[in-house]
């Protein structure tokens, strides 16, 4: 956390309201999202328990898994989420294809409610993508390839992206609450404190929005009190009535245990699209679209290479793919704090505090000097610039303007001013025209109020690696090419565990029996 | 009964001591700065019930489905140890095929009485070798926690032939692709370590206690078991350095009033006899160190977090630091905004010229040019 966005935590705290840490919205929202709200079994690493799916805040699609431990229910749930996952992303590869290389007009987005979102989303990916679609043990065709998009996605989840947003993440990242970032995880609270209810301060409304009684929790977990006292009776329910053979106490206990669950999800559907509507009403920064871009063929490439029959993501990376993971995350964040920087004077103002970059006043200029020591003689106009700001760049640092992306400046002195500020000398190195009098609006004026830091926008090539094949010893050698083996048919539930009813009776009975 | 007990039993006020299990145990090394809370657990003082009382019940519950989980692994795992159980420690461990014997502590005859529970584990485990089997199911440990004895039940203990002592942790959530969730894990790895120190105690030097214990673990989405090495060292030198505060209880008691009490004795119709503002009131004459980690592992958190409110400190230690350490939200603004604050500190030059520096900052990049 930096200074000024915890000194905005300070006064959301003594405000009773969040304050805007971002000037502008540096995440593209889309127009038409696909809000997925996953709830899952508590204890287990991946057990639906019921979704709450759409991209129509008017007609959000209820799914819901009458006995979560049942292989079958599992993965007729993992079909239901496909049918709309996969007819969502499918409408944006619905127009012509593009020319190779170019992206769709669009790419989808997907909006989780937190962070456990994403971890559950890539889960469900990591137990649906493998699942073979005929012979023994098939599941629904749908079903592996929607694990390779809901893998694709969590894997995609990252702030410089926007395929798969959370909304707890995108709202902390412009909002400072008056409670801690731990707190912020919780979605209600959140909200609380950037949008309370009318004639409540952040603090009270956060306090009621943190009742799991009065606001259930946006999952994927429930809250015990209501495993213990509402779900564990219903799953209970209807595990009774399928023994006993009555379809319709089944029919009465299914309809219940909707009910239950619609109620516990709807109101997270309702403050996820809060934070959209939030989100939305701040004005776009510059580079999202050029972000966004990336995205879209990120999305093309991956939508190309699945419609080629690709396999499914490994279990894990290979030492190559793993180490080229990791850079492009490192450069992604890089690109990302410059390009906020210079899209947001809140941003920059960061770096000022930090001494990396300085706002002050054009006091002098000379437009026309000319570098004279060479052979033939360069346009290196000289500028002025008086700061309040502490500046620790010293004589033959590169600078650059947000106002001038492309334009290098070099620190040609640093001296101290009167009352305190300092005085910066810059020589202007391009972006000026051929001639030897600037272009007009290429040099600052006289007055001009002008920003400049060391952060830079260049993009830098990421260094060379090798290819799979030439994969060095010490990091394992080449790796095996994947093929599908009978591993990925059975891995999920090694037989015995879940031949039987045993297990799903212990959970349901919560250990009871043991005691 | 020393004076320390003696003080410790007032603050309990009648009550029974709250057992210490290795969960609370493990848990003394979140906020180990935390004097109410040092003095709450030194006194054994039931802290859920406590806070619940002065109006502020705890967040904490645990889903009948994760508990049902639970012992539905360890059962699969122990009521046919030959199936999965002894191949997983034999590779692990590296454990000789003929030294295999598994002993049930759960009961002694039928009795589940703790301190027979315990007599008969110091019995076998401090056997002599050659009279000694080599796994021992819920053995029943004793261990001191602020000069009280707390019961202890690790899930399995392991003896190798070359006479060290593994613990071995059973766990049910799950591994997948070799990953599994971090905060579930170093919990498990604390856990153990208070099962390693419990070890140690009744061993003295008979056997080492290795500082690497078993995590055993249902792979992927399966409930197969996979076991996995923790290297629990770290997690020892936090206990010990939190257990010699504890035992050091005498300082922080010296700080406490000596009416201050915690009682919850109840009237004849079972309500607390005190008022829960009064309770509320003597909390609060022990002094706190509120950070919002409490949230995930202290039943006082709620409690404390509303006496924090309007401090630097409940919005997170890194907001403290960047307001230079200042504690008083109020007085934070005033340095940063007002024209002529009260007088600033010497100390506080710095932090305060700072904060009035990101003032002016945020207000001229938010467009008000004041």
């Amino acid at each position: 956390m930096t200074a000024l966005t915890s000194l905005a935590r300070i006064e959301a705290a003594s405000l009773g309201r969040a304050q805007l840490i971002r000037t502008v919205r540096h995440v593209h929202v889309s127009d038409r999202p696909l809000v997925f709200i996953p709830l899952g079994l508590a204890g287990e690493p991946c057990a639906p328990l019921a979704a709450l799916v759409g991209d129509d805040r008017s007609a959000p699609r209820l799914l819901v898994v009458t006995s979560p431990l049942n292989r079958d229910e599992r993965f007729a749930f993992a079909a239901s989420l496909a049918d709309v996952v996969l007819g969502y992303i499918g409408s944006y590869l619905a127009g012509p294809e593009p020319a190779d290389n170019e992206p769709y007009p669009d790419a989808p987005q997907v909006i989780v409610p937190n962070a456990g979102g994403v971890a559950f989303a890539r889960l469900l990916g990591r137990s649906t993508r493998f699942r073979p679609a005929v012979g023994e043990g098939a599941v629904p065709a749908a079903v592996p390839v929607l694990g390779r998009w809901l893998t694709y996605l969590a894997e995609r989840s990252h702030p410089s992206a926007s395929l798969i947003l959370t909304a707890t993440g995108a709202l902390a990242a412009h909002w400072a609450t008056g409670q801690s970032a731990v707190e912020d995880e919780n979605l209600a609270t959140l909200l609380a404190w950037i949008a309370p209810p009318p004639g409540l301060n952040g603090a009270d409304a956060a306090l009621i929005a943190e009742d799991p009684a009065r606001c259930p929790p946006a999952g994927p977990a429930t809250d015990p009190g209501f495993d213990r006292d509402v779900l564990s009776g219903r799953l209970t329910a209807i595990r009774d009535a399928r023994l006993i053979a009555d379809p319709a106490a089944e029919r009465r206990a299914v309809t219940a245990l909707e009910r239950e669950l619609r109620e516990v999800l709807a109101p997270t559907w309702r403050l996820v699209w809060q934070a959209i509507d939030l989100l939305r009403a701040l004005p776009e920064a510059g580079h999202v679209a050029g972000r966004r871009k990336g995205d879209r063929l990120s999305f093309s490439g991956y939508a190309r290479y699945l419609a080629e029959g690709g396999f499914p993501q490994p279990r894990k990376d290979a030492a190559v793919d793993a180490a080229r993971r990791l850079v492009r995350l490192e450069s992604d964040q890089q690109r990302l704090e410059a390009q906020m920087a210079y899209d947001d004077p809140l941003v920059m103002a960061e770096y000022r505090m930090t001494g990396e970059a300085f706002e002050g006043v054009v006091t002098r200029v000379e437009p026309t000097r000319l570098d004279e020591s060479g052979k033939k003689a360069k346009l290196r106009p000289w500028i002025w610039v008086e700061t309040a700001d502490e500046v620790t760049a010293g004589p033959g640092t590169e600078l650059r303007s947000p106002a001038r992306p492309g334009q290098k400046a070099v620190v040609i002195d640093v001296e101290p001013a009167p009352e305190g500020s300092t005085l910066v000398t810059l020589e202007l190195q391009n972006g000026m025209g051929r001639g030897l009098v600037p272009a007009a609006g290429s040099v600052p004026g006289a007055d001009d109020v002008v920003c400049y830091t060391t952060l830079t926008l260049d993009f830098q090539a990421p260094p060379a690696f090798p290819s799979r094949e030439d994969t060095p010893w010490t990091h394992g050698g080449p790796p095996p090419e994947y093929v599908p083996t009978e591993l990925d048919r059975t891995e999920a539930w090694d037989g015995a565990d879940w031949a039987g009813d045993a297990y799903a009776a212990e959970v349901l009975d919560g250990g009871l029996a043991d005691q | 009964m020393t004076d320390t007990e003696q003080r410790l039993a007032s603050l309990r006020g009648g009550q029974l001591p709250k057992t210490h299990n290795a969960r609370t145990i493990a848990a003394l090394a979140t906020n180990p700065g935390c004097p109410r809370r040092a003095v709450l657990d030194a006194a054994a003082v039931d802290k859920a019930k406590v806070a619940s009382r002065a109006g502020y019940p705890a967040p904490f519950g645990m889903s009948p489905f994760a508990l049902g989980r639970g012992v539905a692994f360890e059962r699969r795992l122990k009521d046919e140890p030959e199936k999965d159980l002894l191949m997983l420690l034999r590779q692990a461990l590296d454990l000789d095929i003929a030294e295999v014997g598994f002993t049930d502590l759960n009961e002694v005859g039928g009795s589940t009485d703790l301190a027979l529970r315990h007599e008969r584990t110091r019995r076998l485990l401090t056997a002599a070798p050659d009279q000694r089997g080599t796994l021992f199911d819920h053995p029943l440990l004793r261990f001191a926690v602020g000069g009280r004895h707390a019961y202890l039940e690790p899930d399995l203990i392991a003896f190798r032939h070359d006479d060290t002592v593994h613990v071995v942790e059973i766990k049910s959530f799950a591994i997948i692709d070799d990953q599994a969730d971090g905060a579930k894990v170093a919990a498990a790895a604390i856990q153990s370590a208070v099962y390693v120190l419990a070890l140690r105690d009744l061993l003295g030097d008979r056997a080492a206690v290795h500082d690497q214990t078993i995590l055993i673990a249902p792979r992927d989405f399966s409930l197969t078991p996979v076991a996995a090495t923790l290297d629990v060292r770290k997690q020892i030198a936090v206990l010990q350095r939190q257990l010699s505060r504890i035992a050091a209880i005498d300082d922080l008691l010296e700080q406490v009033p000596p009416d201050v009490t915690f009682s919850l004795e109840p009237d004849g119709k079972g309500q607390p006899r005190r008022d829960a503002a009064e309770l509320l009131r003597d909390i609060l004459r022990v002094e706190a160190s509120y950070a919002p980690q409490c949230l995930a592992s202290c039943e006082m958190c709620y409690l404390c977090r509303d006496e924090a409110s309007g401090t630097t400190g409940a919005l997170g230690k890194s907001v403290r630091e960047e307001a230079g350490g200042i504690e008083s939200v109020q007085k934070v603004l005033a340095y940063a905004y007002e024209k002529d604050p009260y007088p600033v500190p010497a100390d506080l030059a710095e932090a305060a010229a700072i904060l009035r520096r990101a003032a002016v900052l945020r207000r001229r990049s938010l467009g008000d040019p004041s």
